[in-house]
């Protein structure tokens, strides 16, 4: 180590305090430890952030898949229906009329007490028959009625079970609390088990969910009217707003000349990129629905309000794209005679359009998981019949979500939590669609 | 004859009227070989008359659109018996509505049929009617346009510049509906609003310590006259809002300056898309994780503790509405950090700073504009959402700053208010109209402040 002694300051100025290298030493070496350790600090809570933020992402996904992927399954109860005749036609002519308002539940009954001929009491049967879903009865009426000849058999079918059977066969329902606190009593349990033991209960891949409307039933709930709906309102959004969107985004980036009115445009669209979703569903209740009196509730009207709130996205989306193509592409078009029309639709448009459908499709996503708006357009409604036009009333699927989440039955929750999974797993598509046509039609100039 | 198939032939007919269009403008030109003889290319001519046909054709249907239903729907009120015609204005719709479901073969009420069969046969018949003339018109608009363009076409005449005039004044088109929308905003919020300040006073609004909307349904029912005081409302939406900053702006930072900062960039091309991810789940999402997840968990750590935390408190719904403006602070502010330039930092560094020294005292002030703005975008971003107060908030009204109890916002009383059926013109309804245009103002005044703030910062460094 060198001897000498260190003068700050030099010879112009006297008043720094002289100190030994060996203390300055010291003195920086103690801060720089200080400093490297708040340094190291800062790195860590950032570090922690991001986890956290990912830990967030993580705990959302577990919990929706941990909650729903059991709505998958749906159990199903084996029972030998006879087809009496006495029940289902007793005049014995086979008219349709007789056959579809025949009492088919006393079938079910039937052979219910078949299983369980001790069952006695009136509030016992009732017990027992609410182990089979409402809706078996029309699983039932279907089949006489495609096939007559069934009256007078007797047929081993499988029934659809009550989803508070189901709820039980999934393990969702705690046998150790006492009977008051849950759905089941003791003795359904029971029969239950033994129903099980005998092999006449089996859970399968629930299509019921993924084929049928909206209903009060949890095992006949499904979500074909919510998707239904939300593909009408898509596509009036998307048939609305990219061409009127990139119609916009070419006029903006390529015609416009400076002018106030072109700035009033250009802040209004970045205004209303940012206006509350909900102020949009006002705006569909005030002026679509009160002004022009189109109809609650329909896909039509979602379609118009959602399309006026992805405007401004696939229009800012657009012109970055637009902006984008390099000019030398429309000098070199103007240059060989090419008029601005030309320029944009035979040039920088086709080579603008991938970002443009990347925007849209983008836009698309964000108007599928919107939900606000259409609660204030009448969306929201029990509706158990798909729509077939985007005129009929109908919900969409985040909706059918809010409307699930609402509803008391457990076995609603990880329905509901299906319906998020099918509803992120569109989103997740539609996204994936987007990145693939960025890194597959993205060129860099 | 149905409208879509009118709509469809009249798109067969455009097809045609190009082709026959181009083919005459090549002729006049003297065979395909000598069409460097024509103003523009051939196509354009096509586009001419095509457009001479479409125009016309297309505004036809839409005025019948607009027109057509209301002009025989006028017809047929003023042919119902008397005593429906002097209905008041509501139940003559309900009347009209009958009408229309009878004549498009629906249930109605039984009562009804015998006086409105007659209207109803009448209505299937008008309309039957109106569609014919619309269709016979469409064809005498379509042959004059098609006649007119037709005379137009010869070898001198200009028509790439027609077309293109026609094409850039749709475009214009296209972008005013912008402003359009904007003004529509306006237009349906304020005139509903005003209507409402005229039973209510904006003062009794504004200031008001008490929210209660429900109206009494008989005139003589005591005690439900409905007050409306927004106050406890603004406070909630604030409250709870502010819970969301305190989780979205410190982690939505830190995450922003890590990522920008320290990350490598492999890293970084992981990380931030799965931040992102978080601001594509729908608001109905977070909305049924914060009431069935996050508010059952904050109970239970409340009661452990022992403290009472409400089912629905603002706590549960603040601290998951944070997560979700997580992502819109930290790309927002990621952004703005990659836009402080370099050499600053070059600049910190060779003076010895640290990288966190750098970040603190060089590049976040110079970002701070930038990321003031960015958080007043999450403000108006956590004030305007809807969907996570609606399932995980109260609904009763409650002035309180303790984040434990369970509190309302002004977005959940625009849709309670709203949601259901309920008279258009009822003091209720128009009070949803009254919180949306404070809705509406207040995000407007955040955004306007954020983007101006952004356009500067942006310069300055440019």
């Amino acid at each position: 180590m060198p001897e000498e002694k260190i003068t700050a300051g030099g010879k112009s100025s006297g008043t720094y305090n002289l100190m030994s290298f060996d203390e300055s030493r010291r003195r920086v070496k103690a801060g720089l430890r200080k400093r490297h350790r708040k340094e190291r600090q800062f790195r860590l809570m950032g570090i922690g952030s991001v986890l956290l933020g990912i830990s967030f992402l993580v705990f959302l996904f577990t919990t929706i898949i941990g909650n729903g992927y059991s709505a998958f399954w749906q159990t199903w109860i084996q029972l030998d229906i006879t087809f009496e005749e006495s029940v289902i036609d007793p005049d014995g002519n086979r008219a349709p009329e007789a056959l579809s308002s025949a009492n088919y539940s006393r079938l079910i009954r039937g052979s219910l007490l078949e299983i369980f001929p001790e069952v006695t009491g009136r509030r016992d049967r009732r017990a027992l028959n609410a182990l089979v879903s409402n809706g078996a009865v029309f699983e039932i009426r279907d089949l006489v009625m495609a096939d007559p000849d069934l009256v007078g058999s007797t047929r081993s079918l499988w029934l659809l079970a009550d989803d508070e059977v189901d709820m039980l066969i999934k393990g969702q329902v705690d046998r150790s609390l006492e009977q008051g606190s849950r759905r089941l009593k003791d003795t359904q349990i029971e029969w239950i088990d033994q129903l099980q033991a005998d092999g006449r209960v089996e859970k399968r891949f629930n299509t019921l969910f993924f084929s049928s409307g909206d209903s009060r039933e949890p095992e006949l709930a499904g979500i074909w009217g919510a998707v239904k709906g939300s593909f009408f309102m898509l596509l009036v959004t998307l048939l609305l707003s990219f061409p009127l969107g990139v119609a916009a985004a070419v006029y903006l980036e390529e015609l416009a000349p400076k002018s106030r009115w072109v700035d009033l445009i250009e802040i209004n669209i970045n205004n209303l990129a940012a206006v509350p979703s909900i102020i949009y569903g006002l705006l569909g209740l005030a002026i679509f629905i009160n002004f022009f009196g189109l109809p609650r509730s329909v896909p039509l009207v979602g379609g118009l309000v959602l399309t006026l709130m992805t405007l401004p996205v696939i229009i800012i989306a657009g012109r970055a794209s637009l902006k984008s193509v390099p000019p030398s592409v429309r000098e070199a078009a103007l240059g060989v005679g090419a008029s601005q029309m030309q320029v944009v639709t035979h040039h920088v448009l086709p080579l603008a359009m991938p970002g443009m459908l990347t925007g849209a499709i983008i836009g698309m996503a964000r108007a599928l998981g919107e939900s606000a708006p259409l609660l204030m357009i009448g969306m929201v409604a029990f509706i158990v019949e798909a729509p077939g036009s985007p005129l009929d009333p109908s919900t969409a699927l985040p909706i059918q979500v809010y409307l699930w989440a609402d509803s008391p039955e457990r076995a609603f929750v990880e329905r509901t939590s299906a319906a998020i999974m099918v509803l992120l797993l569109f989103l997740l598509l539609m996204n994936v669609t987007a990145v693939w046509l960025r890194s597959k039609f993205e060129r860099r100039w | 004859m149905q409208i879509s198939t009118l709509i469809l032939l009249l798109a067969a007919v455009l097809i045609a009227v190009f082709w026959l269009g181009r083919d005459k403008a090549i002729r006049c030109a003297g065979g395909i070989g000598s069409v460097r003889k024509l103003h523009s290319l051939p196509g354009y001519y096509g586009y001419y008359t095509a457009i001479w046909c479409g125009i016309p054709g297309l505004i036809l249907i839409g005025l019948w659109f607009m027109a057509g239903d209301v002009l025989i729907l006028q017809q047929i009120t003023s042919q119902l018996p008397e005593h429906l015609r002097q209905l008041p204005g509501p139940e003559l719709s309900l009347v009209v509505n009958d009408i229309k479901n009878m004549a498009a073969g629906q249930f109605i009420n039984p009562a009804r049929i015998g006086e409105l069969s007659d209207a109803a046969e009448q209505y299937t018949n008008l309309q039957d009617a109106s569609r014919w003339i619309l269709a016979w018109s469409m064809l005498a608009v379509v042959c004059l346009g098609f006649g007119w363009a037709w005379s137009r076409l010869s070898p001198g005449f200009r028509a790439r510049n027609r077309v293109e005039r026609v094409m850039k004044t749709g475009l214009i088109l296209a972008s005013t509906l912008a402003v359009f929308t904007s003004v529509g905003i306006l237009f349906s919020v304020v005139i509903e609003a005003f209507r409402f300040f005229q039973k209510v006073p904006v003062a009794d609004f504004l200031f008001g310590l008490n929210w209660s909307p429900q109206t009494a349904i008989r005139p003589d029912q005591v005690g439900s006259s409905g007050s409306f005081g927004a106050i406890p409302l603004l406070f909630g939406t604030l409250l709870i809002s502010g819970i969301a900053m305190l989780v979205a702006v410190p982690l939505g930072l830190m995450i922003a300056i890590y990522l920008s900062e320290y990350a490598s960039r492999k890293v970084r091309s992981w990380v931030k898309p799965l931040v992102e991810v978080l601001a594509g789940i729908p608001t109905v999402v977070y909305g049924y994780f914060a009431a069935l997840t996050v508010a059952p968990l904050l109970r239970n750590f409340g009661e452990s503790l022992g403290w009472s935390v409400a089912s629905e408190s603002a706590l549960g719904a603040g601290l998951v509405m944070g997560v979700m403006i997580i992502p819109f602070v930290s790309s927002l502010s990621d952004d703005v950090i990659h836009a402080v330039p370099q050499s600053l930092r070059d600049g910190s560094y060779g003076l010895g700073a640290t990288r966190s020294e750098t970040v603190k005292r060089v590049v976040l002030p110079a970002a701070l504009p930038g990321i003031v703005s960015a958080v007043l975008l999450a403000v108006s971003r956590a004030i305007g959402e809807t969907m996570i107060v609606v399932m995980a908030a109260g609904l009763a009204a409650n002035l309180t700053i303790n984040p434990l109890e369970a509190v309302t916002t002004v977005t959940v009383q625009i849709v309670t208010l709203l949601v259901g059926d309920q008279e258009f013109d009822s003091t209720k309804t128009l009070a949803a109209f009254a919180l949306g245009l404070v809705l509406f103002v207040v995000t407007l005044i955040l955004n306007v402040i954020a983007l101006r703030v952004v356009r500067r910062y942006r310069e300055q460094y440019e």
